[in-house]
Parts: structure tokens; sequence; C-alpha cells
């Protein structure tokens, strides 16, 4: 067993874990943050993808322990109060879901995107850079207007702050 | 319309709780003192179970308990069970082997359970899983049909010699014979229909908790049907009575007909729960999904198309041989024949037809409905022939189709289906319209140009939807009914829950619903909750899939909103001091017609639960229910129509245009419906291109992750072109057809016609792999 103290969503917590333990069973097990998913034990599908120091990362790939002393961020944290981020407000207007289940990884992964791109993308690129994120259900064409959609909202929130 | 009402465009209501993280699935469940599951599964696609030794595991701190296969069956709990009974042509019933949820003697699939650990953890009961020994006695395995069905070939079951379930035939041989012995031209066709690993986003999951003062059982679990779950686990597995067992299917993330079974898992878990005295949970990994979901398709079929001179069809023989696996699923037993052979005359009008399908055992996972659930089968059967004949008879393949075509309705085909109504030109029209058909041969000569092989491939579909007439269906053999109940409850402040027997796992019902409540009462869908999933709040329902939940589903709610509206303008009526007939409901009013005297929906239902002043006789509350039996399948068609580019170099395919048209009849939110499309045509497309489960010769699952099975991803996948064409379903009041297979049951064959076209040779299999393209460019 292993304390591992990080901060999620805000809030610095130190965990005892066992040290086989993943991020994403300390996530989801330890401090009941069940919003982040296991969707494929093989870090292929997304579902787990949560921010560590500002950067995607798959939490079912990597230990709970890498994490320590880290800042994360997971689905549940990424709205300001009842204010929904632009990419979760995205993928709902432009039905960018449907089971919802690779739906926090797929706005965690999009949210990455956006910055690394600086909001400038278009769709071969959206495509390409969701390649780690398996969707059963949509087919990825909302996704993808919604990923669009949203670079244009971040610019437009990040200019307003 | 309204805003929120039939045909709007409004936003899920459900998606707030998904996109910030508090969905509620299975695995995000806790009870208080819960074990967790771990299966021991076989690692040999066929063998003797001899030995299990668990007694190392046992002596491991946190481990609860191990439970073997011979206990289930020394507790009686019942194997599982095939609910479609099919007859061969000979008169015999199907044969059918038995299917302990452990096996208690034998394997017969890699993944099978033979034992389960239960502890303390999920970590414990994995280590302790390591330490149980099993000791196997290899048996001789095979995993494909022609093999399975060879003389000499490895046997699965006693009861099933030769292992063969069924030999099955449908439509008239004498007229089919006579047809082609007078037929001006003969096409001819062997086709395979891929193994697909359904992958719906969510693993499978139970938790079942065992209440021994109260004698009953909970079960959390993901199903697209939990009252038939309750159903089947009741009345023959043996569980519990079903007023001791309540299923909750909470948020579930995609089924696509997986999670119709109720499979081996659910059962050892409520089972377990009452052993050990404890909740008992299990969550499957992506490995055990590939292992143990039922899988879909798997057919190898030979087929020939007769046409008379004009070329029109006169005949058509069908003879496919379907892969089981090892165990016959659910309803793993109608796919390939009541809903696949039934459909065999797609758009076309085709006097006579005659198919056999030969179901066989093998050893590998079980294979059931996947999204479209035969009828794929069927489409891509046909579409591919009609491809292979326009080239073969030198015509236009869209003008082959136009010259066949349906065109009066209703239409009986020689497959007992009666198609209601369609038109099937206008949704061809719309798709050469939508891609620029007239102007392809320039394309494709420009693309030459560049080094580049372009085709362009026509699918024009055809399904049975609405699942379904329950008489009808029983005729066939079903072993339940197939309507769908509804609930309507108004509140006494007038806003309204509608208790449903359908379930959603993506399909958007929760906003769905509301819109017809919206439409009819014109109040916001804000006052309007959906309530699904639970046995124990909905009396009963057989559940979503094959396209019913708004056809069939809908039509049940309609059914008792008309009650309670009924009932609501008498109440309003007697306060209003007017003639019931003269009521009428706008803007969550009752009217007076041509006055200006109403009364609005909270006061009707604050009188009807005062009951101060009731119309004499009236009982209290607004409340009502109804059972909706559909008096006929659907019948969504429509055409679609892909252009692509194939690397000589490579073999690599890449999409120029998807577009489909279709008819679904009434659309109540046409951004969910497109929604439902985009994602069949990716599952269509993944067949076509991508996806194939594949076994080796003794029956070992290659392909059992995301790293050996190829899923579409984003980059796979082009932006969709979708419209629509309308004929209303006359079946429904709502005229609604069903949506949520279509892309799925339309897609590969526009696919391979596509790739066929491009690069000039009709030898291609799916999945259409850049290995496979490339090899069958260059066998020529």
């Amino acid at each position: 067993m292993s304390t591992v103290k990080l901060t999620v969503n805000g809030k610095a917590v130190a965990v005892d874990v066992e040290d086989r333990t993943l991020l994403v069973h300390l996530l989801r097990d330890h401090l009941n943050l069940t919003g982040t998913h296991v969707g494929c034990d093989t870090s292929q599908c997304g579902a787990c993808v949560v921010h560590m120091d500002g950067k995607a990362v798959k939490s079912c790939t990597m230990l709970a322990g890498q994490a320590d002393g880290a800042n994360v961020t997971t689905i549940e944290g990424i709205a300001k109060g009842d204010e929904l981020h632009p990419m979760q407000a995205a993928f709902r207007d432009n039905h960018g879901l449907q089971c919802g289940y690779c739906t926090p990884g797929m706005i965690m992964s999009a949210i990455d995107i956006v910055h690394r791109y600086g909001g400038q993308l278009d769709e071969t690129t959206v495509r390409q850079e969701l390649e780690g994120n398996i969707c059963r259900c949509t087919g990825y064409h909302n996704i993808v207007k919604a990923v669009l959609d949203a670079a244009g909202r971040m610019k437009v929130s990040q200019a307003a702050e | 319309m309204g805003v929120e009402g039939i045909g709007a465009r409004v936003v899920r209501k459900e998606d707030k709780r998904f996109i910030t993280g508090k969905g509620r699935y299975v695995d995000d469940i806790k009870l208080l003192g819960m074990t967790h599951a771990h299966f021991i599964r076989s690692p040999h696609a066929h063998a003797k179970v001899k030995k299990i030794d668990s007694s190392a595991a046992l002596k491991m701190p946190g481990v609860v308990a191990v439970l073997t296969g011979q206990e289930l069956v020394d507790d009686k709990v019942g194997n599982l069970i095939c609910g479609w009974a099919i007859t061969s042509k000979d008169g015999s019933p199907m044969k059918m082997g038995a299917w302990p949820a452990m096996a208690p003697e034998t394997v017969r699939f890699v993944g099978q359970a033979v034992a389960v650990v239960i502890a303390d953890s999920k970590n414990l009961a994995r280590d302790a899983a390591e330490a149980v020994l099993v000791d196997y006695e290899e048996l001789p395995a095979v995993a494909d049909v022609q093999t399975a069905i060879k003389s000499g070939a490895p046997q699965l079951h006693p009861e099933a010699p030769g292992n063969q379930v069924y030999d099955w035939v449908i439509g008239d041989e004498g007229a089919t014979d006579a047809a082609f012995a007078k037929a001006a031209n003969v096409v001819k066709l062997d086709v395979t229909n891929n193994r697909l690993a359904p992958n719906a986003m969510e693993p499978r999951a139970a938790i079942a908790d065992y209440d021994a003062a109260e004698e009953h059982f909970t079960l959390y679990t993901t199903s697209q049907n939990p009252h038939v779950a309750r159903l089947v686990l009741s009345a023959f597995y043996n569980i519990a009575p079903e007023h001791k067992l309540r299923v909750i299917a909470p948020d579930v993330g995609g089924g696509f007909g997986s999670k119709i079974f109720i499979y081996p898992e659910e059962m050892v878990a409520l089972w377990a729960s009452k052993k050990v005295g404890r909740p008992v949970k299990w969550t499957g990994d992506r490995t055990e999904a590939f292992l143990t979901d039922a899988h879909g398709r798997d057919h190898v079929t030979h087929a020939e198309m007769a046409f008379d001179a004009n070329n029109k069809i006169t005949g058509l023989k069908v003879k496919t041989y379907a892969n089981f696996g090892a165990y016959m699923s659910l309803f793993s037993s109608s796919v390939p024949t009541y809903l696949y052979a039934t459909l065999l005359s797609g758009q076309y009008n085709i006097p006579a037809i005659h198919a056999e399908v030969v179901g066989v055992y093998t050893n590998t996972t079980p294979v059931d409905a996947y999204r479209g659930a035969g009828r794929p089968e069927a489409s891509y059967l046909i579409e591919r022939l009609m491809e292979t004949a326009a080239r073969q008879l030198k015509v236009d393949p869209a003008q082959l189709r136009r010259t066949n075509f349906i065109t009066q309705f209703p239409h009986q085909t020689p497959v007992i289906m009666a198609y209601d109504t369609g038109d099937f030109n206008a949704s061809l029209d719309a798709a050469m319209k939508a891609i620029d058909y007239a102007g392809f041969a320039a394309r494709k000569a420009q693309a030459k140009s560049q080094g580049k092989l372009r085709g362009i491939g026509v699918s024009c579909y055809i399904e049975a939807c609405g699942i379904a007439p329950s008489k009808a269906v029983g005729s066939l053999g079903a072993g339940v009914g197939l309507w769908e109940s509804a609930e309507v409850r108004v509140n006494p402040v007038g806003t309204i829950e509608i208790l449903t027997g359908s379930h959603s796992h993506g399909q958007g019902h929760e906003t769905t619903f509301c819109q017809l409540v919206a439409e009819r009462l014109g109040i916001p869908i804000s006052q309007v909750s959906i309530v699904h999933g639970d046995t124990d709040k909905v009396q009963f329902g057989m559940g979503t899939y094959g396209s019913r939940s708004a056809a069939v589903g809908l039509t049940a709610i309609l059914k008792a909103m008309e009650k309670m509206e009924s009932k609501a303008k008498k109440i309003a009526a007697h306060a209003l001091e007017a003639s019931e007939a003269d009521i009428v409901i706008e803007n969550g009013e009752f009217k007076v017609t041509g006055t200006d005297k109403a009364i609005a929906l909270p006061m009707v239902a604050l009188a009807a639960y005062t009951a101060h002043n009731l119309p004499d006789g009236m009982e209290p509350g607004l409340k009502e229910s109804a059972f909706y039996d559909p008096t006929n399948f659907t019948f969504p068609a429509g055409a679609y129509i892909c252009e692509l580019e194939v690397d000589p170099g490579t073999g690599k395919t890449s999409f120029v245009n998807f577009v489909a048209a279709d008819d679904f009849g009434r659309l109540i939110n046409p951004m969910i419906v497109e929604g439902q499309v985009h994602g069949g045509l990716a599952q269509g497309i993944g067949q076509a291109l991508l996806e194939h489960a594949i076994y080796d010769a003794n029956g070992q699952p290659v392909t059992a992750s995301f790293m050996d099975y190829s899923m579409p991803r984003a980059d796979d996948l082009p932006s969709f072109n979708l419209s629509h064409t309308t004929t209303l379903c006359p079946g429904n009041p709502l005229g609604i057809k069903g949506c949520g297979e279509a892309g799925a049951i339309g897609a590969s064959a526009a696919v391979i016609n596509a790739i066929t076209d491009a690069i000039g040779n009709n030898n291609l299999e799916m999945p259409a792999t850049p290995d496979r393209v490339w090899r069958t460019i260059h066998a020529a």
C-alpha cells in the first residue's frame, strides 16, 4: 500500500491504494468519480481519458502512483458550476453522444485537441486526432461537428476571459 | 408542430448527466458489503473438465467462495434457453444441446465459464482465480461451418448429429425451379457474411443482491429488456419467482442487440449472492466481451437469380449455412430464418423464391442478433446479386433495380412479408441526385488520370421492423409476444410521468417520448419525465431492439395518452359546465371550443386527485395504461450510394462521398434519427472494411481485444450526406417505421459494390481490407 497525494478537480486528496492500482480505479473506486470509464483495458478506446497537468492521458494505462503530486481534472471538473464547458455544450447541441459511455473520454480528449491546435482545426485533423477514442454509437459524424463547433466557442470564451 | 413537438430537433434531455460524468451505469453502483466475482474461463475451444481444485484459492485471505458448474446443477439452476422454436424441412424440431451457465463436464468454446471466484475485491478475485487449478482433457474442435458439416468433423452435442441444429426451408421450390428452367439469364454468387463482435462501449456488468429476510433478489444489469430478463430468470432459470426478483437496467452504454440476451454471468451472480449472503458484482473486461457477448452474422451463402429477356427477375434460390457457435443463444434460431429469409425479396418483385438455411454448431462464441439481425445478411446478398447481375447483363445497376422495383402496395412477397407501403424510386432518385450519379463517369475518368481507381456502389435495402405482431410471430415459433406497454401518470400538480417498457441505451427516448406528450398537450417537455428500466416501476415491457421503440413503444404511449385525455376532458367539461365533445386541448389547457372558457391541465389534475367535484360515478385519479400489439411489421427502406477511390498500389480505400436516402415514415426528432443512421452506417461500413471476429482452425479466437479487432475509428469514416423521403406507415397511428438498424443493414453492400466496381473484379469478401483488395486487384 502507498499513499498517493494529488489534486483532483481542484481539491487536494491523499488516498491509500495498493501499489498496482491504476489511476482510473483511484478515481472511480476511491474518489467515487465514476464519470471516467473503462472500455477496453488496452489503451485503445479512450473512455478513461482525463487531464493530468493539463494534458490528456489514458487513466487506465497508468498507475495511480504515477499521478502522485499531479493536478488531475476529470469530466466532473470541467464545468463551472451550472455553466457547462463549451465542449460539453457543443456535444449536447450537436447530438455528439448517444449512450454516453465514451462521452467523458471524448470530451476530455477533444478539449486537449483544441488546446494543442490553438483552435485551428479542420475535419481531417479532428478525425485523425480522435483516433484514440472509440465510439460505437454515433459514427463520429456529430462528434466531429461538436469538436469543430467547440473549437470556435472555446476561442470566444478564451477571448472573453 | 410545436417547438418541442413531433418533428422538432429538440436537444436531448438525458445529455446533461452524460456530458457532466453523472451517468449511472451498472459498474458505477456500489452496495454495502459487496463482493466481486471473477469467472474462470476455458482456454480451450473443446474439452472435458476433469477436475477443478480450488483448495489453494479458498485459503487466500479475502476469498469468499469458489463455485463450480456442478454446484449449479446440484442447486437445480436451469440451463440457458433458446426462445424461438424452428422446425426443419423434415418436420422435426430443432436439435439443441444443453447450455449450462457454468460447464460442469464439457466446454465448447474459448471463454466458457467453468467456475467463479467470489472475493472481497476485484483484484483479490482475480488473484484467487489464478490459484484455481482446472484439469482439462482437450477434444478436437471445429470453428467454421464448412468443416463442421463434413462427415468425420468433431461433434459438439450428441443431440445434434452432424452439428446440424436445423435444415429449414421457405418458399415454393417447384415454382422457383420452374422459373429457372425458363430463365433467359441466371446470375450466381457465393458470399460470406463475416462474423462480427458487437462491442457496445460499456462492457456487460451485473450486481446481484439477495435479501434473505424477504427472500428477494435485486439485479442491476446491462440489459436492453429488463422485464424479459426477469421473465427468463424466473420462469426458466429457477432463480426466483417474478415477484421476488427486481431487475434494474440503469444507464446502459450501448447494446446493438448484444444486451438483449440473458447471459450466464447474471444468472451466476444472482445464485451466488444467495449462496454467499452478500451482494455480488461482476463487470466484464473487453476480452470477456469478445469471448462471451453473442456475436453477429457469420453466414456462408450460395445464391442464384433468374432473369427473363427483359431483365425482370423471375426467381431466386438461396442456400445459407449459419454458424450458431457452440450453443443456441436466446433468439439465435430466428435470426437466419424469420429475420433473414423473409427479407430475401428485397425491394423487388420476385415471383418465386426458395431458400434453405442450415444452422450449424461450431466451437465458437454463440451467435445471435446484432444490429439488423438477419436483415443485413439478406440485404447484402440481394444487393450484391443485383450489382453482379447488372454487370453480367450489361445494364446500369440503378436501372436494373428500377426495372424490378415493387411499385404497388400492399405487396405480398413469396416469403411471408406483406410490404404495406413505400416508394423505392423516390429514395433512389434522392440518393442519385445527392451523389450526382450522372456525373460519375467523368469523375471516374478524372481519378484514373491521377492513378486512382474510382467506384460507385448502390444498395437499396428494405427491412422488417416494428417487431412485432404477437400472433404472427407466435405462429412462427416465437416464445413471447412482442407488444409493448405504457402508463401515463398525471401527477396532482399536472406534471407527467410516462412509464414505458422500452429501454433507452443511447436512443434518446427520454426526449423523443416527451415530444409526443408535448405535441398532444402543448406543455413543455420539462414537465414530462420518462421512467424505464426497472421492473418495480414499469409493469411489463418487451424492451428495445428491432427498431421497435417508436413504432411499438411510442404507439403504446399514444394509446395510454388517448385514454388519459378522454378522462381529463370529462373532468374539464364537468368543471366548465360544457359538453365533453366541445373540449379541445391546446397549450396545456382544456378549452371549450369557440369560447374563452378554459381550465389548465394542473387544475384538471388536481380536480382528479381531490375528487371533490368529479362527474358522478368517476373514479378519482388521472392515470391510464395501455398495451399495444402491432398489426404488421413496418418496412423502412432506402437507397445508399457510396463513391470511393482505391489506391491500386496499396489496396487502401478512401471515401469520396456516402449518401443515404431513407424512408422511415414519420420522424419524431430528425436530429436523433440522423444520429441513429450515422451510427448504423458506421457499423455497416465497419463490417465492409474493417471488422472480423476471426478464429483459427482449432477454435482459438484471434481477435479478442481492440488491438486485434479493427473497430471503426473517426479517421476510417466519412461524414455522411443524409436525406429522407417519406411514406407514412399505415400500420400505426403515428405513421412511424423505425430507424435504428437501417444504416447497418444497407451500408455494407454499397461499399463492396463500389470497391468491386472500382477494381473491376467481383470476387471480394468482407472485410475488404487493403491486403484483400490489393490481392484481388493483382490476382487477375
